[in-house]
């Protein structure tokens, strides 16, 4: 692990690190026989099942709930509303998620609806029965009687003069309008050379896990404890709002991820159905289950949704970037859940890894009726990548530059590193690019994509009637989200190492990465190390999965507290075997003399730190061989990466096929380079998801029109080239391991280098492309429009000779 | 709806149980027999991840009803290792290249790889890719899975006829 072993010369090894070699997952054995233990795999006796009963309209007061019919259906054990929880709910209003003020506000959901529904799919009525069918039976026969309001479908609608508010408690659908930027904004404009402005709409749709989401609440009647099992991204949080909004001692709750069936930010909320079900777990006195259906997932599980971009760039004579600024209107659906971050990081994403001398972009987030919208993989900075990608590629052809040539002329230099951007995160921390060589990543994607020939071949194959095209993006990912994340590293006295942490895994290979690290402290197999990731009783502290944080975070406090246990072990062992520290070494689960026979094992140490009553404690240490850390971060490392993509373009059928994909990344020390390449071709495949196919659609009335995936596509395996992904390895200044983020970093540059692709391939024709995903309807319509424009001006032409 | 009771065969073992008509296989697989390794992720036929062998074939067992499964033969996942716990070697190539993140699409997966390799042990990549279209994985961008399946084909092909899988 370089130079963190060699600073501590305490510390040595037998063999080869574990961390940075590709060893095979610890969590595959269990999953790629049926073994794993998902939510709807938990078995609990006596458990009843629930049915939501959910709002069919967009908008509209709830005149009353007739449960009666309901109730009659065999095996039916109750029926709940709002109403009917209250006696168990401190709050009926959801606390806001994941922020340092917390508590209800007029803009985060109910726990169940009140008397007024805001989007297509919110949750009305529990059904409890004895089994799902039932449950589902019985929801079908509750009435209610919805009186109609009028809707805001499109949020830009909802910002026009006497439009109807979003919910009746308004008295505005903006929810926050404000300027991000720095700099002399109009002197740039002024001084410009040239200007370019378009407009751009930008859709991302879901996470899409396979699984969807899904709670279990088991109360226990005799001591009045709670035991939630939750498929989620965020259990410590759950964990704070079930205490605050059922009004229980924190004692009490158990909060519980089992495996998670994928992620992607769906699960990063805390969601109303997982108040409402402990709730009436509580009330009832009995076991609950509620398991998410697809249709669920579409209305009632956050998206990203639409974004609508006004934009204007303005260069100098030589292209160097002078300013930007524009407008941006996000859409936020229906209620506020958790704080807002995608707009704000969009904003700050746009400036990427390039040189902005002034900036300021007036983001503007806007209700409208439909489901709220909260982060996917990407968070936002696809759309800011996006955004600032086209404009440079708009720049590069009104200019007659070669794309590269104009990104190279603004991209950040490897000697202004670190770089300090003149805009701040969230917290306050001012945002500086801490390491990382941005024209070298993005010539070693040129370089493997062969980008030199490419128009050679481009203009071979348009000679030949095919319009193929290639396309370039570069990103920089702010990683590693704080304020830290908790570990603990115990070793029992069977010898066993275990890691407990609020880290949650969603298939990222969490724990075998944390085993990695471990082993490399403690000298034990990776394989034999056990994690625990997203349990309360493990990890009372702790944040979950998401920004791409889990290996800077947990991997850091895993790692501190893998050297703490070591540290100890050493320090004992000395005394044991009368041998000084600097003279042992970990091997086999055992601290033993280095060139030496003489040994103890790691459980002896453990047995011995334990303590026996009346007799001695080694000298000098507390008991238990554990230690848990939480190492905090103010700042966020920031990883980088280019992609470049090559494309054919069907002009009759407006299919895009991908014909290659190169990625390069530098998210600094990579600890298991399988995983990480894994990460990345997953993070893309998501990416053109967004670039080309998932539309979340709906109508002016807020109905949702794409509830399947049948109807909301996917990519699958047939859409897709090899993707060849390497990495450079920047290692990281900010985190004791040189670790930065990788999650996410895949997906944020595809759907602009694919546009990029795209717009290239169709150049003879001169189709410009502002907007994703690019469907086939989209490129029909894009193709049109240039073809009309063409025309038009080939007869304005033929006019003026005339 | 009157209980009926079904005799099936499930992994090689002769299983009875009594069940609603309306009883989707993939239901009754995973909480009347406690075979949960078989997951449900859309409901409707169009994700692949519930996909288990009838008869040799597969088929979505959320769009099938545990009655229609009356005296088939039925395999799921937890039945592709053998008795002794030793992987298949499909399921050793899924380890070995990446072919899994999450794990909860690998069930329908390695049923329907299973399938296309027993009609076709010597699959191309296009092959493959064909062969699991009707088949969502949202973690992996299905190259892992792509590569695993190739693996296996040629770990099996290599030693048909000399060593073959015997559980």
């Amino acid at each position: 692990m370089g130079s963190v072993i060699v600073d501590d010369p305490v510390v040595r090894r037998t063999g080869a690190t574990s961390v940075g070699s590709s060893i095979l997952r610890i969590e595959d054995g269990p999953l790629v026989v049926g073994k794993g233990h998902f939510l709807d795999d938990i078995a609990v006796p006596d458990v009843l099942h629930v049915a939501v009963v959910r709002s069919t309209v967009a908008h509209a007061t709830i005149a009353s709930i007739d449960t009666s019919a309901a109730r009659s259906v065999d095996g039916v054990h109750a029926i709940l509303t709002l109403d009917d929880l209250r006696p168990v709910l401190a709050t009926p209003r959801m606390p806001l998620a994941a922020s340092p003020t917390g508590g209800p506000n007029k803009h985060t959901p109910f726990v169940l609806a009140r008397d007024e529904v805001a989007y297509v799919g919110e949750p009305v009525v529990l059904v409890v029965a004895r089994s799902p069918y039932i449950a589902e039976d019985a929801a079908a026969h509750v009435a209610i009687d919805y009186q109609p309001l009028d809707v805001v479908s499109d949020p830009r609608d909802g910002l026009l003069p006497g439009a109807p508010m979003v919910r009746r408690e308004l008295t505005n659908n903006v929810f926050d309008d404000q300027i991000v930027g720095y700099g002399d904004v109009t002197a740039a404009f002024a001084a410009a050379k040239h200007i370019v402005a378009d407009e751009l709409f930008q859709h991302r749709g879901l996470g899409s896990p396979i699984e969807g989401r899904g709670v279990v609440a088991q109360p226990n009647v005799t001591d009045g404890s709670l035991r939630v099992w939750s498929s989620t991204q965020m259990p410590n949080e759950l964990f704070n709002m079930l205490v605050e909004t059922l009004g229980l001692e924190d004692s009490l709750v158990r909060v519980t991820c089992p495996d998670l069936g994928g992620g992607f930010g769906t699960k990063y909320l805390v969601y109303p159905e997982e108040l409402a079900i402990p709730a009436a777990a509580l009330l009832l006195g009995r076991s609950l289950k509620w398991v998410e259906d697809r249709r669920e997932s579409f209305v009632s599980a956050v998206q990203e949704r639409d974004q609508f971009w006004t934009l204007e760039m303005a260069v100098d004579a030589d292209a160097r970037i002078l300013g930007i600024r524009g407008r941006l209107v996000h859409d936020q659906g229906a209620y506020v859940p958790r704080a807002v971050t995608i707009p704000y990081n969009a904003a700050r994403t746009l400036l990427g890894p390039y040189l902005v001398p002034a900036y300021e972009l007036r983001v503007v987030v806007a209700l409208s009726n439909k489901v709220p919208v909260a982060t996917i993989r990407g968070a936002g900075y696809p759309q800011g990548c996006f955004a600032m990608e086209r404009m440079l590629d708009l720049v590069a052809v009104r200019l007659g530059i070669d794309r590269v040539e104009l990104r190279s002329r603004n991209l950040i230099p490897a000697s202004k590193m670190p770089y300090t951007k003149p805009l701040r995160e969230r917290s306050g921390a001012t945002i500086v690019y801490d390491s990382g060589d941005y024209p070298a990543t993005q010539a070693e994607a040129l370089e493997t994509a062969d980008w030199q020939h490419f128009r050679a071949r481009q203009a071979e194959a348009l000679a030949a009637g095919r319009y193929i095209g290639i396309g370039i993006a570069n990103i920089v990912k702010g990683s590693g989200r704080g304020p830290f994340e908790s570990g603990t590293v115990r070793v029992s006295a069977s010898g066993q190492v275990s890691v407990f942490t609020g880290a949650v895994a969603m298939g990222q290979g969490l724990a075998t990465a944390l085993a990695q690290i471990v082993s490399d402290e403690l000298g034990v197999a990776p394989d034999q190390v056990r994690v625990i990731a997203g349990d309360t009783a493990g990890a009372p502290l702790g944040f979950g999965g998401f920004a791409s944080r889990q290996m800077v975070t947990a991997g850091s406090s895993v790692h501190l507290a893998a050297k703490a246990v070591a540290a100890k072990a050493r320090r004992v062992a000395s005394h044991l075997l009368e041998v000084a520290e600097d003279q042992l070494e970990f091997r086999d689960g055992s601290v033993g003399v280095i060139g030496g026979s003489g040994s103890v094992s790691l459980g002896e140490l453990a047995r011995k730190l334990r303590g026996a009553p009346g007799f001695a404690f080694p000298a000098g240490v507390e008991p238990g061989l554990s230690a848990t850390i939480n190492w905090l971060t103010e700042s966020l490392t920031y990883a980088n990466a280019a992609h470049v993509a090559e494309v054919e373009v069907d002009v009759d059928l407006c299919q895009v096929t991908l014909r290659r994909y190169v990625a390069v990344h530098d998210s600094g020390k990579i600890v298991n380079p399988m995983i990480a390449k894994g990460q990345v071709i997953g993070g893309i495949v998501h990416g053109i998801g967004n670039a080309l196919f998932e539309r979340m659609g709906f109508d002016e009335t807020g109905q949702p029109l794409t509830t399947s995936f049948a109807e909301y596509l996917l990519p699958t395996a047939t859409d897709l080239p090899l993707f060849e992904v390497s990495f450079r390895e920047s290692p990281s200044t900010l985190n004791p391991i040189g670790v930065k983020g990788i999650g996410e970093n895949g997906t944020i540059p595809v759907a602009a280098a694919i546009a990029s692709a795209v717009e290239d391939a169709l150049s003879p024709l001169g189709v410009r492309l502002s907007c994703t995903p690019v469907t086939p309807e989209a490129l029909f319509d894009a193709i049109a429009a240039a073809r009309e424009a063409a025309l038009r001006q080939a007869q304005d032409g033929t006019h003026q000779r005339l | 709806m009157t209980p009926v009771e079904i005799t099936l065969d499930v992994n090689g073992v002769a299983r009875t149980c009594v069940v609603e008509p309306r009883l989707t296989l993939a239901d009754c697989l995973r909480h009347e027999l406690g075979l949960t390794g078989t997951h449900l992720g859309c409901e409707n036929g169009v994700c692949g991840a519930c996909t288990v062998l009838v008869d040799g074939a597969s088929v979505r067992s959320c769009l099938m009803l545990a009655v229609q499964a009356q005296s088939a033969r039925v395999q799921t996942v937890e039945g592709v290792a053998g008795a002794s716990g030793r992987l298949h070697p499909l399921q050793e190539a899924f380890r070995r290249n990446h072919g899994l993140q999450c794990g909860y699409c690998t069930p329908g997966m390695l049923m329907t790889a299973l399938e296309l390799l027993a009609e076709n042990p010597t699959p191309t990549e296009a092959d493959v890719r064909v062969a699991i279209s009707g088949n969502l994985c949202r973690c992996t961008g299905y190259q892992g899975i792509v590569a695993s399946i190739l693996d296996a084909a040629a770990e099996l092909h290599e030693h048909m006829g000399t060593r073959p899988w015997d559980p």
